[in-house]
């Protein structure tokens, strides 16, 4: 009889607290649907969705900082006599929740156009909603292909603002070649990342197309924190050059034990290794010699980056990083569209962004090309005592 | 020359299954319990050496003997919560509460502090290159090594020579017997319970010196690997989780020297069905057959 009683008191407070989120949420739909009908006239609102909570937090609030301090210069002229007006969501890290803002983003809201998400999982879990409702989605960050070209077929409303994993590969290749003039390579890849795999093809590809020699191919799997043996193995083949495209975590532990074993030439890789952990890990010593590519470095002497960071520096208090400059950028990218558009028509938007052409932007020269993919400068940065030195930058 | 060099990364890699291993096999030995969390004990005492070289700015032998400290309290509290109620259930039960006690650990831990990894001071010990006819060896790894056989010989030393190393014998042998001799059967398996945590919590801090980095699951994988070495020793053998670990690191090492660094964690379970098949007592176990 108890039990029953308890049971029956759970089930009322239970539907009882349904009833009253089913109310709350009601609630908010309506306000924000009088919102969207109240504004249109002398704004344009645009759409973020963003990772400002859960497990890759970090990348999506230093997004928004880049897109807020964009719009605060943006606005102070305006678009086409317009202010853009920026409407966040939070999708917590989720692909699920990604999904659900950009249809609110849409639905309710009515946006322009999206910005969002930071990571390339989030991203495509947007992408149909984008396509379906003929709303230009733009990434800053999410670098993986099948973003913006799905199968062959480009996904006509999906653009984004950050070069594509494969591109990276491709210019390390290129930079060992030309500019540290070795012949030969051994590639070490983390075999459980389709990002390092991604990087590793098109390394290789360009690599012994121009005339190098791949002389070792090992791999080794996230979370392994043993690499002598390889190591060991790759050194026997006496490489010149070690293109190590892999996350911070393992490429911190196999530069130390590389070094250990005496393997002193040049080691390199790409955006995965951009983190103060792995100086930490690695050491200052060990990380001499080793190269990466980068979107962007606040140590470039160009003008428009120096002036990004002093105006960067003054709002945050801090130095920018890649995902405030590329977020900063897509601001940018989108108003230069808005402005050639003439009108915050999405379609006519999506038209003007395709052909964008030599936009000059913090993290270099941009250009899409048929995909929608950036043809941008890479930059190219070297360690020195822990710290990382702007090299040079590579043109495509 | 690549051969030798592999042999030497190797027993270095072998050093730190075989110091995770002794402790396994000490509580196997005396309770037949495989103690799932000894990999998570292990991860403790890497953070809790950490901490202690980073909060409290101490050295290395204070920070191993705290650490050693904490994990020993630690191995005590699971026992005494986790497995001493579950003394006289069935094997299975007692198999499942250390699989729960484990992610208890790794993810209690994670919600304390989060996932991040962390990264070891590396101006702890000297770090001094040894090469010998083109062979690289690294002091730290000479320390490894060394301070496994010391800790083992110790471990020896309690066993056989003490009077607690008496009763954890007796208490292995016949639990019930040396309990109708007077002896404190509870006592003496928390004692046991201690001694290889704390030797857990030393491989923790030697394994955060060598590879500077450590995260909440890091136990996860030597977890498994000591216990594959504790195996291929014969488990509940001393001298024999010590020989199980430097095999398999030198088993490893040598997977991934012939290029199928992929299939070296797989080389490590093909060891321990192998050995579960034809030699289930271990290289160094006799097959003793159970008086009914």
């Amino acid at each position: 009889m108890k039990k029953k009683r308890l049971a029956s008191i759970f089930l009322s407070l239970a539907l009882t607290a349904g009833v009253m989120a089913g109310c709350s949420g009601q609630q908010a739909t309506n306000n924000s649907l009088g919102g969207s009908s109240g504004g249109g006239g002398d704004t344009i609102k645009i759409g973020a969705d963003l990772e400002l909570s859960g497990g890759v937090a970090s990348f999506g609030q230093s997004i928004a900082e880049g897109l807020d301090l964009a719009l605060e210069e943006i606005n102070k002229e305006g678009v086409n006599g317009k202010k853009l007006e920026l409407v966040k969501v939070d999708n917590k890290s989720d692909a699920a929740e990604a999904t659900n803002g950009a249809i609110k983003l849409i639905s309710q809201d009515k946006v322009a156009a999206i910005i969002g998400a930071a990571t390339s999982t989030n991203t495509l879990a947007q992408v149909q909603v984008a396509q379906d409702n003929k709303i230009p989605l733009i990434t800053p960050t999410g670098t993986n292909p099948t973003i913006t070209n799905k199968d062959g077929k480009v996904n006509d409303f999906v653009f984004r603002t950050c070069f594509i994993d494969p591109f990276q590969g491709k210019v390390a290749a290129k930079f060992a070649l030309n500019n540290l003039k070795v012949k030969n390579a051994a590639v070490l890849i983390d075999s459980s990342s389709d990002y390092s795999k991604g990087l590793a093809a098109a390394f290789k590809e360009v690599f012994e197309k121009e005339g190098g020699k791949i002389v070792a191919e090992e791999a080794y799997v996230a979370k392994d924190t043993d690499f002598r043996a390889t190591l060991t193995r790759i050194k026997a083949a006496n490489p010149e050059f070690i293109f190590l495209p892999g996350y911070y975590e393992e490429v911190g532990l196999i530069v130390k034990q590389a070094r250990e074993l005496g393997i002193n030439v040049p080691i390199m890789g790409g955006d995965g290794w951009d983190s103060p952990k792995l100086v930490e890990i690695a050491g200052k010593d060990a990380l001499n010699n080793t190269f990466i590519t980068n979107h962007y470095s606040s140590n470039d002497p160009d003008q428009k980056i120096q002036n990004f960071v002093k105006a960067f520096k003054a709002k945050y208090n801090k130095s920018p990083d890649a995902f405030n400059a590329l977020g900063y950028d897509t601001a940018y990218f989108l108003a230069d569209a808005i402005k050639r558009a003439g009108s915050a028509d999405p379609v006519k938007i999506k038209d003007a962004l395709a052909q964008t052409k030599d936009l000059s932007l913090v993290s270099g020269m941009l250009t899409l090309d048929k995909n929608h993919d950036p043809v941008k400068s890479v930059t190219i940065l070297e360690y020195k005592d822990g710290q990382q030195q702007f090299k040079t930058k590579v043109n495509p | 020359m690549e051969l030798i060099q592999q042999l030497v990364n190797g027993i270095s890699l072998g050093s730190i299954y075989a110091l995770i291993a002794l402790g396994y096999t000490m509580v196997y030995g005396i309770v037949r319990l495989i103690n799932f969390a000894h990999g998570d004990v292990f991860m403790i005492g890497s953070f809790v050496g950490f901490y202690a070289v980073t909060a409290l700015h101490v050295g290395f032998f204070p920070a191993l003997l705290l650490a050693m400290a904490a994990c020993a309290v630690l191995g005590v509290c699971i026992e005494r919560i986790a497995y001493k109620p579950l003394r006289n259930a069935t094997r299975i039960a007692v198999l499942i509460t250390a699989i729960g006690v484990s992610l208890l650990i790794e993810y209690g831990t994670i919600y304390l502090r989060g996932a991040q990894p962390e990264a070891y001071p590396s101006t702890l010990l000297p770090d001094k290159k040894l090469e010998i006819f083109g062979v690289i060896i690294n002091s730290q790894s000479l320390l490894i090594l060394g301070t496994s056989i010391v800790l083992m010989i110790l471990l020896q030393l309690i066993v056989y020579k003490t009077k607690i190393g008496k009763a954890m014998r007796a208490v292995s042998h016949d639990a019930e017997a040396a309990r109708l001799m007077g002896i404190n059967v509870d006592n003496t398996i928390s004692a046991t319970f201690a001694v290889g945590s704390a030797l857990a919590g030393a491989a923790g801090v030697i394994f955060g010196i060598y590879y500077i980095k450590i995260e909440p699951l890091m136990g996860i994988i030597p977890g498994l690997k000591a216990f594959v070495a504790a195996v291929l020793g014969g488990i509940g053998i001393i001298p024999g989780a010590m020989v199980g670990g430097l095999v398999l690191g030198v088993i490893e090492s040598l997977v991934s020297g012939l290029g199928y660094s992929l299939w070296r964690d797989g080389a490590a379970f093909i060891i321990l069905i192998l050995i579960l098949i034809f030699r289930p007592a271990g290289l160094f176990g006799k097959n003793v057959r159970e008086k009914v």
